[in-house]
């Protein structure tokens, strides 16, 4: 088993409960989580694949993934940023996949 | 066609789909991942993005003078004429 099939089975385990499911397209998740283990070998911590990370740990706290966006993004939108997690609805196609906009406001970027 | 440049992360699901797009569409562009750079590169090439958009998100695509942030494809089609 790879890392990112690991990371993709205890993920799913522990957010699927809370109603985070991940994106039916299982190449993008794929990519999406490997691109998450190469910021954890990067920074430290698995900072957002979508988003310019700083590096500091303490500016980047927002943008851990899940990051703290998530949640109101699903709620309005039914996906997270990245398309990473969504609703069961948005799986199956009964929610349009809009653009989401960046929801992380421009005070919080460290550069 | 407009010059197509495009500021993009190389972990990015979107900015790799709008260059796949682009692509696909024989666009020719120039795209810059700015989390591979460092040092006073990184910094200027933040600035030139901030400048086009203040929340530096990603893919942000210059098409002539026309700004698009995120990848919209029809935004992207009509800006390209295509």
């Amino acid at each position: 088993m790879t890392e990112t099939e690991k990371l993709y089975d205890l993920l799913k385990k522990a957010q699927e409960p809370k109603g985070y499911y991940f994106n039916k397209d299982r190449e993008r998740v794929n990519d999406l989580l490997s691109s998450l283990l190469l910021n954890k070998d990067r920074f430290g911590y698995m900072a957002c694949p979508c988003r310019l990370a700083s590096g500091d740990r303490q500016s980047d706290a927002d943008i851990f993934c899940p990051c703290v966006y998530r949640g109101p993004d699903i709620q309005k939108f039914g996906s997270c940023y990245c398309n990473l997690y969504v609703t069961r609805e948005w799986n199956e196609g009964k929610i349009p996949h809009t653009y989401i906009p960046e929801r992380r406001p421009a005070s919080k970027l460290p550069f | 066609m407009a010059p197509v440049k495009m500021y993009s992360l190389s972990t990015c699901s979107h900015c790799k789909n709008t260059k796949k797009f682009l692509h696909d569409c024989n666009v020719v562009f120039d795209a810059v991942d700015v989390d591979m750079l460092q040092g006073e590169e990184r910094t200027a090439i933040i600035e030139e993005v901030k400048k086009v958009n203040p929340n530096c998100s990603f893919p942000t695509i210059l098409i002539g003078d026309q700004v698009i942030v995120g990848f919209k494809e029809k935004e992207i089609k009509e800006a390209l004429g295509i």
